[in-house]
């Protein structure tokens, strides 16, 4: 089929295959990569409180959470596993440039992976096997390992958006220094935001289904139980995710100053630029119509200056742009639904502080329900504006992702079949989950009814 | 002569450690998914109970020894991590979905279902799997091994542009490199057998996996032999590596020792030391394979030292390894002392 296609001369269809299946895989891990970094707190939370209370709810929850938890773990293992080969099977070139400077978070993170997946097999298996107290040691050692994965892989992301550490000579890297390139500019603000929107995202999903349950059975203990420990980890990221957005916006505002300004859709470079929300991007036509624009937004939120000067992307050439459309509605869905989670989590705070049981107003589990899924849109949505704001850049105004792809022609069949793999791996998971986690809290109310009691 | 222990040298040499050990460790647990599909007798469901019970608790950890070795191959030596993804396009994205297919489904079928005909299929697709992968690992070894990859890397050079078959097919689709790959099977499969003799619990299962084990190393010894004939009998770079190098006869005859023992041992139910010896065995195969094509990591084309990374990478990596080991092996040691040290807790749980 792809008898005589010249190799070295890359073509765009390939090219676009090749992001796609990156970006394809990457939102597919990024889902149980989330999972894994946040259900092992939850988990570990409820035993604790099972441990000290004796409330056998709690431990009743904690296994059933072991259980989808294994489930999801085991499709991130494999799916990591895929894309650490895809670095090479798509961007082989950038790996011969970046590999010996991006390496050593790389290196790091193995280890992280090896006592992430060492104690989740003690926790998930070691049940009936060592004391209570060295279980739930396990599960700490496993959501600790788990932080610490994605604080190293995401340090590797941050050296592509402001690489440093290296000099270039004749187009190759000198003088690499692996340690400049694991500080970088862009490196605490994303690893902060990064493992906040972890645990925001899972403590939203579990508090919005545990929340969707009690609306129809509200007196289930079970789901009590598990709304409380799951808003206890939620609520406070959600709320710091603004903050954390904040300091995000100011790098992006410093150091990638064309990705800014295509997230915000800020087409001419002027001062006092109003923040836009919504509006329907025009790249031909060079503007953004329809926003909602507040005056001097934009300057003070990236500047914290309301006359300071905002570049638009037509201090860029047009070659350098990012597809603007894309990162602009990204941008507004992040924002849009990370404002709502904050608001909604400091309602469920309020709720608390008055001594009320969120469980017992409708209308805050209705809210909550409705959140379930958005944690992960935002981590869907956040890393389309980090990764698509980068391009047309690999290694930011460095290596261009159209130098960086392989040679080998024909790269839309690996993207087809990955895509469905993963469709396939996908469907069966949302399908287990829902038949063997979501259906059995049945039994817990059986059991717990009668020792529910207003414990929270 | 110079030193062998130079910096590269040393991280090349480590990167080949943790592929050892993913040989090891992950292979033994590819080797019982084939043992599962072959699951026959009276005790069929016994003998698929036992390598499920066996591989759970610890095929993730086993896992990130292949992660491990491709962090190092492209944080040490990031030329031949492209290279090899560039021209093993093919086997190692067939390789990917084998892992992805293999490991889910394990899942799946542990977690995921009560029904039998569900538990079937999993466990069906998790063997089809385990078989696949180590075919394909060893297909991509053998193709390194044999100049295949090194001779397309100039062929590359030398023409600029080329059919996209001599470049991304002929490199690893050859009877050497097919039967790197079957070999590759029958030693993963040889090991999980072995293993799987210590972990039995009941004395009648124990019997099935020591018949096993004995196939094994019977299907270990026909293959191999034939990929030493296929060897000498093309043209490939491994011959004269095989039998001319000077580590050559000290390897050939020490791996053979170990070939005897590993069957001396099972023949005598001394279970404990055929591990050790099916093990020793494994590793000098993958020994024989390095030294024979070293210095070359791409034989004949790329050397160790020409692909190295900078010095303070490769002086940063190894400390990060130092560290890291200090961190892991207290964690493995513990993990195969919570599951592995008593094989009659299983029979317990039931
Ligand atoms: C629960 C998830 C979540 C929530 C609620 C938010 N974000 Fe976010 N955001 C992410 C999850 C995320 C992310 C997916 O995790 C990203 C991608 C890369 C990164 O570091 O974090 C991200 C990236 C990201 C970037 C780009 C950083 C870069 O390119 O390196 C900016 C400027 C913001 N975010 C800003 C915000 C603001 C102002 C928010 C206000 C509500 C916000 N985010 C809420
Ligand atoms: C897991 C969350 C992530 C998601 C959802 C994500 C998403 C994406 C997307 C959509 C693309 C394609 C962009 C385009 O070509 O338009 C991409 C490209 C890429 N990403 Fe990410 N990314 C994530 C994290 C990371 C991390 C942590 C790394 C690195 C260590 C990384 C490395 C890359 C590389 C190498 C490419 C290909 C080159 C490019 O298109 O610039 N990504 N990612
Ligand atoms: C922001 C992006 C990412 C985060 C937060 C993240 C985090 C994690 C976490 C927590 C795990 C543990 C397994 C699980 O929970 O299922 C994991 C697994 C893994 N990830 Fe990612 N990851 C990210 C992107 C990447 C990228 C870009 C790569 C490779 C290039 C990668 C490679 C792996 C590998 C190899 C594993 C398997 C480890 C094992 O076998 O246990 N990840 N990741």
């Amino acid at each position: 089929m792809y008898c005589k296609a010249p190799a070295g001369v890359t073509n765009m269809s390939d090219l676009l295959a090749a992001r796609s299946q990156m970006g394809m895989s990457l939102a597919f891990h990024i889902i149980f990569a989330v999972v894994g970094i946040g259900m092992p707190v939850l988990m570990v939370v409820a035993e604790s409180r099972w441990h000290r209370t004796g409330d056998a709810v709690y431990l009743d929850l904690a296994k059933r959470w072991a259980k989808g938890t294994a489930i999801l773990f085991a499709v991130g293992a494999v799916s990591g596993t895929v894309l650490s080969f895809e670095l090479g099977l798509l961007w082989p070139e950038f790996m011969r440039f970046g590999g010996a400077i991006i390496g050593m978070p790389f290196s790091l993170e193995g280890f992280a992976f090896f006592t992430e997946a060492i104690f989740l097999g003690v926790y998930l298996y070691g049940w009936d096997r060592i004391a209570v107290s060295t279980h739930i040691a396990a599960g700490t050692i496993v959501a600790i390992s788990g932080a610490a994965s994605a604080v190293f892989v995401v340090i590797a992301n941050a050296w592509m958006n402001t690489p440093r550490g290296f000099d270039i000579l004749d187009g190759k890297p000198v003088n690499v220094d692996p340690i400049a390139a694991m500080f970088t500019p862009a490196a605490f603000p994303e690893v902060l935001h990064m493992v906040l929107a972890a645990y925001t995202a899972t403590g939203f999903a579990v508090a919005g289904i545990h929340a969707f349950l009690l609306l129809r059975d509200n007196r289930n203990a079970f789901h009590r139980r598990a709304l409380s420990v799951a808003l206890l980890v939620g609520v406070p990221a959600a709320i710091a995710q603004p903050f954390s957005g904040d300091i995000s916006a100011r790098y992006v505002a410093r150091w990638q100053p064309a990705k800014l300004a295509a997230a915000e859709g800020q087409f001419r470079t002027e001062r006092r630029a109003p923040l836009r929300v919504g509006g329907i991007p025009d790249e031909a036509a060079r503007e953004t119509r329809y926003a909602l624009e507040i005056p001097r937004g934009l300057s003070l939120l990236a500047f914290h200056d309301p006359d300071a000067e905002v570049k638009g992307l037509e201090a860029f050439p047009e070659s350098d742009w990012p597809p603007v459309a894309p990162v602009h509605y990204a941008f507004q869905i992040m924002v849009g639904l990370g404002t709502y989670m904050a608001l909604v989590a400091i309602w469920a705070l309020i709720t608390r502080w008055r001594k009320r049981q969120p469980a017992e107003n409708r209308w805050l589990l209705r809210a909550i329900a409705v959140a379930a899924p958005m944690g992960f849109i935002c981590i869907e949505a956040g890393w389309t504006v980090t990764e698509v704001g980068r391009q047309p850049w690999i290694v930011y105004e460095i290596v261009r992702t159209a130098d960086a792809v392989t040679p080998m022609p024909g790269l839309v069949v690996p993207f087809v079949v990955f895509t469905l793999l993963y469709l396939f791996l996908g469907a069966i998971v949302v399908w287990l989950l829902s038949r063997h986690v979501m259906g059995s809290p049945r039994v817990a109310e059986a059991e717990a009814e009668p020792a529910a009691g207003r414990a929270l | 002569m110079e030193s062998l222990l130079t910096l590269p040298n040393v991280l090349a040499g480590l990167t080949m450690v943790a592929l050892n050990a993913y040989v090891l460790f992950g292979g033994a647990d590819f080797g019982g998914g084939v043992w599962d599909l072959l699951a026959s007798g009276e005790r069929r469901e016994q003998q698929r109970e036992l390598i499920t019970h066996a591989i759970g608790p610890i095929w993730e950890a086993n896992h990130v020894w292949l992660v491990l070795v491709v962090v190092l191959l492209f944080t040490c030596f990031p030329p031949v991590f492209a290279t090899l993804s560039i021209l093993l396009h093919i086997p190692l994205a067939l390789m990917l979905i084998g892992i992805v297919l293999r490991g889910s489904a394990f899942t799946f079928r542990s977690y995921g279902s009560e029904h039998d005909a569900e538990q079937r299929r999993w466990g069906r697709l998790f063997a089809i799997a385990s078989l696949l992968t180590p075919v394909l690992l060893g297909i991509s070894i053998g193709a390194i091994a044999s100049g295949g990859v090194g001779g397309a890397m100039r062929l590359d050079r030398a023409r600029g542009a080329s059919d996209f078959a001599e470049l991304y097919v002929a490199p690893w689709l050859t009877p050497f490199s097919v039967g790197v790959g079957v070999l590759a099977l029958a030693l993963f499969a040889f090991l999980a057998a072995v293993y799987l003799t210590v972990e039995a619990g009941d004395e009648r299962l124990r019997e099935d996996f020591r018949a096993r084990a004995l196939w094994g190393a019977l299907a270990v010894f026909v293959v191999a032999f034939v990929v030493l004939i296929i060897a000498l009998a093309t043209d490939t770079h491994v011959g004269p590596g095989l039998t001319r190098s000077a580590w050559a006869i000290p390897f050939h005859a020490a791996t053979g020792v170990a070939a005897l023992w590993a069957i001396w041992a099972l023949w005598a139910r001394r279970f404990r030391t055929a591990r050790v010896a099916a093990a020793a065995q494994v590793t000098l195969i993958l020994w024989g394979w390095v030294l024979g094509q070293y210095p070359y990591l791409i034989p004949p084309t790329v050397t160790i030292d020409a692909a190295a990374a900078p010095e303070r990478t490769l002086n940063l990596t190894l400390w990060a390894l130092a560290l890291g080991a200090m961190v892991l092996f207290p964690s493995l040691a513990y993990l195969f002392r919570v599951f592995k040290g008593r094989p009659e807790a299983f029979e317990r749980m039931e």
